[in-house]
C-alpha cells in the first residue's frame, strides 16, 4: 500500500475550556476521496482548518507528502487547495482577474490556457468576465471550485462543495471530481450534509462526533456497524446523540 | 520570499482601482482638500510673515510631508481591511503566501500611493499657490522615505492590532496615525512641547525628519543630525513592527481569528 498523502495523528484543539477535536488520527491515501461527516459542531470545520494551517492545533501532528504541516508549510500548500459554499472571494474584481491572482500567487505556468480550460469545465464562461459581486450563489460555489481546481492540487479540502448548486451543475462537479481522482491521482477530503452524495462519492467515510472520531470505514460498513438502514439513519442517530 | 506572490496581492490590490472610484477618490480627494483648506490657512498666516518669516514653505512643505506619511500608513493598512472587508483572509494565508511576502505587498501599495498623493499635491500646490515642494532641494528624498518607512512602521503596527481585535478596531486605520501628529511635530518646532512630552516626540521618526525640513527650509538646523535619528529609530522601529506583526499571526492562528475575521 502506498504511503497516504495526508496523515493526522493525535489531532486536538481547544478554544479555552472548550475542544472542537479531540485526538483524532486518520489518513488519507492517495487518489482517495475521504468524506467527512459530522453534525454542526462536531469539529469537521476546524479540522479542515488545521489542515490548511489556519489554525495551530494545540497538540498532535498533520504531515502530508510526508512532511510535517508546521515545519513544511509552503511546500505543502504549494500542492494542496480547498473550496467552500461559504468562503468568499474578491468581490470588486471580475471572475476572471481572480482566477489570475490565484494563479499568479501560486506561481502556475500557462495561465491563460489553465483559466479557459477551468472556465470551460465549469461552464462559467457566461460571467468569466463579470464582477464577483453580482454573481448568484451557485456561480460563486463555482468560482470557488475554479480556484481551488486551477493550481491543479494533490490534494482538495472541499466543504460542502454542493450546497448550494443546482442538480444539474453539481452533477457535473461531482462528475468533475471523480475524472480528476481517476486522471490525476487527486485526493479528496470532503464534506457534505447530502448523504447520498456521500455515498455516491465517498470511498471511505469519517464520522465525528463533539470532536471526536466515532466512526471510519466505507459507507456500508459505517451502516452496518450501527444497525441502521442507510447513511442518513446513522446521522441522524449520532447527531440526536449529541 | 517569493516575487510571483509578492506581485499577486499587488496586482490583486491595482485591480481594485480599475473600476472603483471611491478608492480612486480616496486617493485624490482627501489630500486635494487638505491641501485647498490648508492653503488659504497659509495664505491668511503669509500676511503675517514679518513676525514668522517662510510661512508659507513650512506650512505647504509640512503638510504634503504629513500625507505622504499618513498615506503611507493607510497603503498598508487599508491594503490589509480590503482582504478583511472581502473575507478573503483564507485564501490568503491557506495558500503558500507567507505573512512577510503580504506585508512586502501592502508596502509595495503604499509606495504607489504616496507616488499618487505626492504627485497630486506637489502639482496643486504649484498650480494654486505658486508653492514648489522641490524648494527643500536634494534633502526632500531621505525626508520622503524616513517617512514612507515611519508610515510602515504606524501601518503595521495598526493592521496587527486589527487583525487581533477584528473589524471592530477597523477605526484605528484612519485615526492611529493622528495619535502620532502631536509628537511628529508637523507644523510646530519640537521646542513648543511640554518637557515631559520632548523625549517621546525625539523617539519618533517623523519629528525628526520635520525638524530636519525646517532646518534646511531655515538654514539653520542640522538636517544630518536629525536624519541619522530619524534612519535609525525607523530601522529599530520598523524591525520591532514587523516582529510584533508576526507574534500576533502565530497568536492568531492559534487562536483561530483568522478564519473569523471580517465575520
Amino acid at each position: 500500500m502506498a504511503s497516504p498523502v495526508l496523515e493526522v495523528r493525535n489531532l486536538t484543539k481547544t478554544f479555552g475550556d472548550f475542544t472542537a477535536v479531540n485526538g483524532i488520527s486518520f489518513a488519507l491515501q492517495p487518489g482517495e476521496i475521504l468524506g467527512v461527516l459530522g453534525p454542526n459542531g462536531a469539529g469537521k470545520t476546524t479540522t479542515m482548518h488545521m489542515l490548511l494551517g489556519l489554525i495551530t492545533p494545540t497538540s498532535g501532528t498533520i504531515s502530508m507528502f510526508g512532511m510535517d504541516l508546521e515545519t513544511h508549510r509552503e511546500a505543502i500548500l504549494q500542492q494542496v487547495n480547498f473550496s467552500s459554499t461559504y468562503m468568499s472571494m474578491p468581490q470588486s474584481l471580475t471572475v476572471e482577474e481572480n482566477l489570475w491572482v490565484v494563479a499568479r500567487l501560486y506561481g502556475l505556468p500557462d495561465v491563460q490556457r489553465k483559466i479557459d480550460d477551468i472556465v470551460k469545465k465549469l461552464e462559467m464562461g457566461e460571467f468569466r468576465q463579470k464582477v464577483t459581486r453580482k454573481l448568484s450563489s451557485g456561480q460563486m460555489t463555482r468560482l470557488t471550485l475554479a480556484k481551488a481546481f486551477l493550481t491543479e492540487p494533490k490534494i482538495l479540502f472541499l466543504d460542502e462543495p454542493t450546497a448550494s448548486l443546482d442538480p444539474d451543475i453539481a452533477h457535473k462537479i461531482r462528475a468533475l471530481l471523480k475524472d480528476e481522482q481517476r486522471a490525476s491521482g487527486l485526493s479528496v477530503l470532503y464534506t457534505s450534509h447530502n448523504m447520498r452524495e456521500m455515498e455516491e462519492m465517498s470511498d471511505r467515510i469519517i464520522f465525528l462526533q463533539k470532536g471526536n472520531l466515532v466512526a471510519e470505514g466505507t459507507a456500508a460498513q459505517i451502516v452496518s456497524r450501527f444497525g441502521q438502514t442507510d447513511l442518513e439513519d446513522v446521522f441522524l442517530k449520532l447527531a440526536r446523540e449529541s | 520570499m517569493k516575487l510571483h506572490r509578492i506581485t499577486a496581492i499587488v496586482f490583486r490590490h491595482l485591480y481594485l482601482y480599475r473600476r472603483s472610484l471611491p478608492r480612486i477618490m480616496e486617493i485624490f480627494y482627501w489630500p486635494f482638500l487638505d491641501l485647498v483648506i490648508w492653503g488659504f490657512i497659509t495664505l491668511y498666516l503669509a500676511r503675517y510673515q514679518t513676525q514668522v518669516p517662510g510661512f508659507v514653505t513650512f506650512f505647504l512643505g509640512a503638510l504634503i510631508l504629513w500625507d505622504v506619511l499618513f498615506r503611507s500608513q493607510q497603503g498598508i493598512t487599508i491594503s490589509f481591511l480590503e482582504e478583511l472587508w472581502s473575507r478573503n483572509l483564507m485564501n490568503l494565508f491557506a495558500s503558500p503566501l507567507k505573512p512577510s511576502e503580504f506585508l512586502a505587498a501592502t508596502m509595495i501599495m503604499s509606495i504607489f500611493k504616496v507616488v499618487c498623493v505626492s504627485l497630486v499635491m506637489g502639482v496643486c500646490a504649484w498650480l494654486f499657490y505658486d508653492y514648489s515642494i522641490l524648494i527643500i532641494g536634494l534633502w526632500l528624498l531621505p525626508f520622503v522615505l524616513n517617512l514612507v518607512v515611519t508610515g510602515w512602521v504606524i501601518g503595521v503596527f495598526t493592521t496587527s492590532l486589527i487583525m487581533r481585535f477584528g473589524q471592530e478596531a477597523e477605526v484605528l486605520a484612519w485615526s492611529m496615525v493622528f495619535l502620532f501628529q502631536p509628537i511628529s511635530c508637523v507644523f510646530y518646532p519640537m521646542d513648543v512641547l511640554p518637557v515631559w512630552l520632548k523625549p517621546v516626540a525625539w523617539a519618533n521618526p517623523a519629528a525628526h525628519v520635520f525638524e530636519g525640513m525646517r532646518g534646511v527650509l531655515s538654514q539653520s538646523g542640522q538636517p544630518v543630525e536629525h536624519l541619522g535619528w530619524a534612519v535609525g529609530l525607523n530601522i529599530l522601529l520598523l524591525t520591532a513592527m514587523i516582529a510584533w506583526f508576526h507574534r500576533t499571526f502565530a497568536y492568531c492562528r492559534n487562536q483561530g481569528l483568522l478564519v473569523r475575521v471580517g465575520e
